[in-house]
């Protein structure tokens, strides 16, 4: 990863955040980082952040946020001049980090939605998937959640303007419920939780108010998806259930995406 | 000196106990319903406790339920040990500031917050010697710990029953709690029996609103005590445990157990003994401030044993393995004891519920070099 901080004549390093097919929740995270935003306006200048204002300066750029995932012939253009223009890229959220909610189109017919949808598909001009950035360009760093973890993008703009490597848990949820004294809703209510194979960062945020995690976090490292589904399938959860609970968010992750799609194949073949 | 004079408490003078200990400054840690789990919490009064409730459990199964009496300790062990209070899950442990040209570094080594435990098994008092050995021996004294675990009070229970996950026996660590307490109670039908295990205890006890016990409560007492024992059912024969295991470390058994572990790191979160955690240092965004924070962290989180530039336990199967071994046999070498008290907490609170009894009686039946 390259260093923001050195920029030519020791100016303020340049920050911009780019959006793609999103719902700009996690651009949203770091408006609403309050204190933390003052802080990063004196630490950086804010070069190119339409959430937040009109004012616009060419690139290139020290640190690049984006947000969202690449569903149109449009985005798969833009995201190589965004790479172009970007010293650091990082990518914010489940949308960017892995296509998104919006990836589901990926098993369906991507033809169909359009006419479902629009008086006039003729004028739509997009591709039959939603994809991560990384299936695109070269990524620096991944920053997961649905939405992202205020506190975790603070601390990853920190790192990276003290020249720092970030350093975020792979682990498990279950890790950050039992340091914050959440019971589990899994054991003691039969709550099917996807925590013990989703990556940490929340903080848990889910099982502490009594209902299980659903992944917005991607999957733990080496996260066993069939493990878990091993065990729920045998504690009568139907795969009715269990594929859909894989496929939301984090769909397009590929440990997800491989045993919902086997779970799937399964069910079609005890329905035929 | 020569504790051990028992005495009966009646059931209300548990809130004299209580208040006792508050005038002492103790924060009353003690049994709660919280979450739908009975959970160590702070206890302001009796009617904080889980009164006529129990708790059942199997491997990955745990639920409350009401008894058919009015018990205040009708129950077994939760989720939450000890090791919660006296080895929180996250410490600030030093802190430092940039002053113009100059830093100044801080540790925290000040503790104000002193603990009185009530409802603490046998098995518990186990663990917390074992962490004891861990954090006050040796050439590392943790003085956080230190501070904590000296100025705790320790109220015991002793249990009158067990769970189907409990195999305390087996590690010789209960049911019944022999030492290491201030205080003890055995709770019978409309009393308790009350007894002191320190100077400390008894100084409260001399306090107590107690009568004499009869030479009957003493035999409800000793039936009741029997009776978890013989509830017991889980075994794991602690002769040669640590052989068995480390002449078995290429057994098909890890391999199969990888299949179902989700390197979750439950198991090591609920046991009282596993001690592992991470230090990191958090700056802000000036880079003028900076905490460095210990958080538990696992043998089951992927970047535990990073070094180097690698990952040296690179997949579930070395993960559990470690986990396994270390608890029950290279513990030995290092502690000279087990990390197993027979708790069970591992067992119920594993999401996919995996035993480890089970995983070493497997273990045990086809052992390798056979």
């Amino acid at each position: 990863m390259g260093s923001v901080r050195n920029s030519k004549n020791r100016k303020k390093p340049k920050l911009a955040v780019f959006k793609f097919a999103s719902c700009d929740g996690c651009q949203l995270s770091l408006l609403n980082a309050e204190e933390d935003l003052v802080s990063i306006g004196e630490a950086v200048e804010i070069s190119h952040f339409l959430e937040a204002s009109s004012h616009v300066e060419v690139g290139p750029y020290d640190l690049t946020l984006v947000e969202g995932s690449i569903t149109t012939p449009g985005d798969r253009e833009r995201i190589q001049e965004v790479r172009k223009q970007s010293r650091v890229l990082v990518t914010i959220g489940a949308c960017a980090t892995a296509g998104g909610i919006q990836a589901l189109r990926n098993w369906g017919d991507h033809e169909e939605f359009q006419q479902a949808v629009y008086p006039h598909p003729e004028f739509l001009d997009t591709l039959a998937t939603s994809t991560a950035i990384s299936d695109h360009v070269q990524v620096d760093f991944e920053l997961r959640g649905c939405p992202v973890n205020k506190k975790q993008l603070v601390e990853l703009i920190t790192d990276i303007l003290h020249q720092r490597k970030p350093r975020f848990p792979r682990h498990a949820v279950c890790l950050e419920c039992k340091q914050s004294g959440t019971v589990c809703v899994a054991v003691t209510r039969g709550i099917p939780c996807l925590g013990p194979i989703t990556q940490a960062g929340c903080g848990g945020l889910c099982p502490g108010y009594d209902r299980g995690c659903y992944g917005c976090f991607g999957p733990t490292a080496q996260a066993n998806v069939s493990g878990l589904s091993h065990w729920l399938l045998k504690h009568d959860m139907p795969k009715t259930e269990l594929v859909p609970l894989l496929r939301n968010f984090n769909a397009g992750a590929t440990p997800f995406r491989e045993e919902g799609n086997r779970l799937a194949r399964e069910q079609d073949t005890e329905l035929e | 000196m020569e504790y051990g004079n028992r005495q009966l408490l009646a059931k209300e003078g548990l809130q004299d106990l209580i208040l006792a200990m508050q005038a002492l400054e103790y924060m009353v840690i003690g049994p709660k319903i919280e979450q739908e789990a009975i959970v160590y919490e702070e206890i302001n009064s009796l009617e904080d406790l889980p009164r006529g409730w129990t708790d059942l459990q199997t491997a990955g199964t745990y639920r409350i339920k009401r008894r058919d009496d009015d018990a205040y300790f009708g129950y077994v062990v939760g989720p939450r040990s000890l090791k919660h209070y006296l080895h929180p899950p996250r410490q600030l442990v030093a802190t430092a500031t940039r002053d113009g040209q100059r830093w100044e570094f801080e540790s925290i080594e000040n503790i104000e917050q002193k603990y009185a435990f009530l409802g603490v098994r046998a098995c518990e008092i186990a663990a917390m010697r074992v962490q004891d050995r861990v954090f006050l021996q040796g050439d590392y004294v943790d003085p956080l710990y230190a501070k904590r675990r000296e100025s705790a009070l320790i109220v015991a229970v002793n249990c009158t029953m067990a769970a189907p996950t409990c195999f305390c026996t087996s590690m010789q660590t209960g049911p019944r709690c022999t030492d290491g307490y201030d205080l003890a109670l055995t709770e019978l039908a409309e009393a308790f029996v009350i007894e002191a295990g320190s100077d400390k205890g008894e100084k409260i006890l001399r306090d107590l609103p107690c009568s004499p016990v009869t030479t009957a409560d003493l035999e409800q007492a000793r039936k009741l005590q029997q009776q978890a024992v013989e509830q017991i059912s889980k075994t794991m024969n602690p002769v040669n445990l640590r052989e068995d295991l480390l002449e078995n470390l290429n057994h098909d058994r890890w391999e199969e157990t990888a299949r179902r572990c989700l390197s979750c790191a439950n198991c090591t979160m609920v046991c009282p003994t596993c001690f592992c955690s991470t230090v990191e240092e958090v700056v802000d965004l000036s880079g003028d401030n900076i905490e460095r924070r210990r958080t538990w962290d696992s043998c089951f989180d992927i970047d535990f044993s990073y070094q180097n530039g690698s990952i040296v336990r690179n997949d579930i199967r070395s993960r559990y393995r470690q986990w396994l071994t270390h608890k029950l046999a290279t513990w030995h070498d290092q502690f000279d004891q087990s990390g197993c008290v027979g708790c069970g907490r591992c067992i119920t609170w594993c999401p996919v519920g995996i035993d480890l009894t089970e995983e070493v009686a497997v273990i045990r039946e086809k052992k390798c070099s056979e």
